[in-house]
């Protein structure tokens, strides 16, 4: 254990901070302007990674894969906010995106087990969605706005169908997504090897981060936001659309955690299951750092990277526990965490 | 109305069918059928939270997950509990999971809302990480396979005689439960639920209450671990992830928070999904996702509150109120 153990340990775990960075700061965004935990956005760093291996596949440019799988998955979010977390608006919409996917289980389920084709199969899909749109039109929905618990167990739902759809479409292999043959290199610094890539993922964190604040402390829309984070309803009372502000919030947590997934899947592989080892770091960013504030946020991801990665290196037996013990600590001395406000 | 007498005796029928009818209809049906029970005392405590005090845990998979492992352990390690010592291993898994829930609510409690959600949660990782990387004692990620179940007069190994001994852990458990929840302390939990300032005001001490409350789902899930343990015969993480936890709050959200008979009815459909549907299609996590957001979106009451809700709407010509009345209900 010399001075190298502790400098290359120290980077490893920076550079991993910076990947939970860009995971936890839309969280935290989310929960602060939102109130709503949300536990589909492992499923969304998984499948901005998945993305960005279809995109790479098919053009070949792993430079295009980040914005193109971002801002996908960032419609993706968008998409999920607008219909479901949300009870204004859209009914006949949201009634018929859920119609359409319990029609399609329904009609699954009868040609399981005989010689369907797919003539049949549209058909009684398109009977059995009808049957239970006629069906939920009579019921009515409960909105989950105020409720933390149905909120977490409606995006839960939203993360089994996003792990059983990436799933379906990019089967369970381990995948991994191969940056530019640049990336792949070392410098050495000090005698010591660094890998590229490890300090491109620190470099964009900083870029992000950067962006990220100024445009939260120097731009009106950033104001609006953080007038949202403190009192929704007084900000409401003054004007500002919380509604917009929600919507942009959501899709930008979306995007920065497919970026992530983008980014990390190149050493952490992509993979099913990974999208659940995600989320529990996340909340563990989120909550060191104080959910809403984005300071807190890199002040979380890089507590967590380095307590991962030393907890790894000198206790593995207890290295995971070593990560959750301080955040059940912080959060029965100050559940705020540490840089949150009420 | 029922009476409740009446409920009482439905429940009671329903369970001897289930008792009758579940030995008759092959082993596959038996294994599965102890599996749920066994989870569903999970659930039960669950609703003891949720339901009954308005404590949404996020880490009750922590107490089921010691128990298991405790009882893992001692029969690899120590080869305990395979005999009439099984009945201690019992005894120990009610109170590592009590002790357990004892230390936990001490940080816990304290916090509500959105807070108490995160920090259940992270308790749950904890426990989760050491189940993960103490490979020593709990094997990693491999887990600990066990082999054979505790014999004593009864040879738990017959899946039958296996099935009636965790029927009658279940049973007694919602028998229990059901008393704790009638009890004067129980009531005192619902009212703690409804309206904890009101409770503090009248002078009781809802720290105290819920704490207890705490424990004692903390002891259900270390038994009902226990039995989790040997109807598996196999231990790992996955007893203890975040979807455990998850699951089990669904399971009685599904049911009907607040009703015993719901959890029951959510743990045998949502195991029935994960254990039973996922060997018949490939694409069962659909059917998983799809009732967690039906269930959200258009059951908030559960399926125990279907009845009500039915007479609410052909009682009341005014839909839009009865909507509005189940919404505004805090939970």
């Amino acid at each position: 254990m010399n001075t190298q153990f502790w400098v290359i340990q120290a980077f490893n775990g920076i550079s991993y901070g910076a990947l939970l960075f860009l995971v936890g700061s839309g969280l935290s965004l989310i929960f602060g302007v939102m109130r709503i935990v949300n536990l589909s956005h492992g499923a969304y760093f998984l499948w901005g990674g998945y993305i960005a291996l279809s995109v790479i596949h098919v053009t070949g440019s792993w430079a295009l894969s980040l914005p193109v799988a971002a801002l996908t998955v960032a419609l993706i979010g968008v998409f999920m906010e607008r219909l479901f977390l949300r009870s204004q608006g859209f009914e006949n919409l949201r009634t018929g995106v859920i119609a359409a996917g319990v029609g399609v289980l329904i009609s699954l389920a009868i040609a399981r087990g005989t010689h369907f084709t797919w003539p049949q199969f549209i058909i009684g899909a398109v009977i059995a969605t009808v049957a239970v749109f006629a069906l939920l039109k009579r019921i009515s929905i409960i909105p989950v706005d105020n409720d933390v618990l149905r909120q977490v167990l409606l995006t839960v739902g939203f993360a089994f169908l996003f792990q059983q759809g990436a799933l379906d479409i990019w089967g369970g292999n381990n995948m991994d997504i191969n940056p530019p043959a640049a990336f792949t290199q070392s410098v050495v610094v000090g005698g010591m090897y660094l890998p590229v890539y490890r300090v491109f993922m620190i470099g964009m964190a900083l870029v992000i981060g950067i962006v990220l604040w100024l445009v939260m402390e120097k731009t009106r829309m950033g104001a609006a936001v953080r007038a949202t984070v403190d009192d929704a309803q007084m900000a409401r009372g003054v004007g500002i659309d919380t509604n917009r502000i929600s919507m942009f919030i959501f899709a930008l947590g979306a995007f920065l955690a497919a970026l992530g997934g983008v980014i990390g899947g190149a050493f952490l592989g992509i993979y099913p299951g990974l999208d659940f080892e995600m989320l529990p770091l996340a909340f563990a960013v989120v909550i060191i750092g104080g959910m809403g504030s984005l300071g807190g946020a890199a002040i979380g991801a890089l507590a967590v990277g380095l307590a991962d990665n030393f907890g790894k290196a000198l206790f593995p037996e207890v290295s995971y526990f070593t990560l959750y013990a301080p955040m059940v600590l912080i959060l029965a001395i100050k559940p705020t965490g540490l840089f949150g406000r009420d | 109305m029922m009476t409740q007498k009446i409920k009482i005796l439905i429940v009671i029928l329903a369970l001897v069918a289930f008792a009758f009818i579940v030995p008759r209809s092959g082993s596959f049906v038996v294994l599965l059928a102890t599996r749920a029970m066994a989870f569903a005392i999970l659930a039960m405590s669950v609703d003891l939270l949720l339901g009954y005090t308005g404590m949404s845990s996020m880490g009750q998979a922590a107490y089921f997950g010691v128990g298991a492992y405790l009882t893992a352990v001692l029969a690899t390690k120590f080869h305990f509990g395979m005999g009439w010592d099984f009945w201690i291993v019992v005894v120990l898994g009610i109170l590592i999971g009590c002790a357990l829930a004892a230390l936990f609510g001490l940080f816990a409690i304290r916090a509500g809302g959105v807070y108490f959600l995160m920090i259940t949660l992270a308790l749950g990782q904890c426990v989760w990480g050491l189940a993960y990387r103490w490979n020593s004692l709990t094997g990693g990620d491999n887990g600990i396979n066990m082999s054979g179940r505790p014999s004593f007069g009864l040879d738990l190994t017959n899946e039958t005689t296996f099935f009636y001994l965790v029927f009658a852990f279940f049973a007694v458990s919602m028998g229990l439960l059901y008393v704790l929840v009638r009890s004067p302390f129980g009531r005192s939990l619902a009212g703690i639920r409804e309206r904890e300032l009101r409770m503090q005001i009248l002078g009781y001490n809802t720290w105290l209450h819920k704490y207890i409350a705490f424990i004692i789902a903390g002891g259900f899930g270390g038994v009902a671990g226990v039995l989790w343990a040997h109807t598996n015969g196999h231990v790992s993480p996955e007893t203890v992830v975040l979807t455990t936890s998850v699951d089990s709050l669904l399971m009685v959200v599904l049911g009907g928070a607040g009703t015993l008979v719901g959890a029951t009815l959510g743990a045998a459909i949502v195991f029935g999904l994960r254990e039973y549907l996922s060997t018949l299609v490939p694409w069962w996590q659909y059917a998983l996702g799809g009732v967690y957001v039906l269930t959200i979106l258009y059951l908030p009451m559960g399926l125990m509150g279907i009845p009500s809700r039915l007479r609410q709407r052909l009682g009341s010509k005014d839909k839009g109120e009865g909507s509005k009345k189940l919404a505004s209900k805090p939970s």
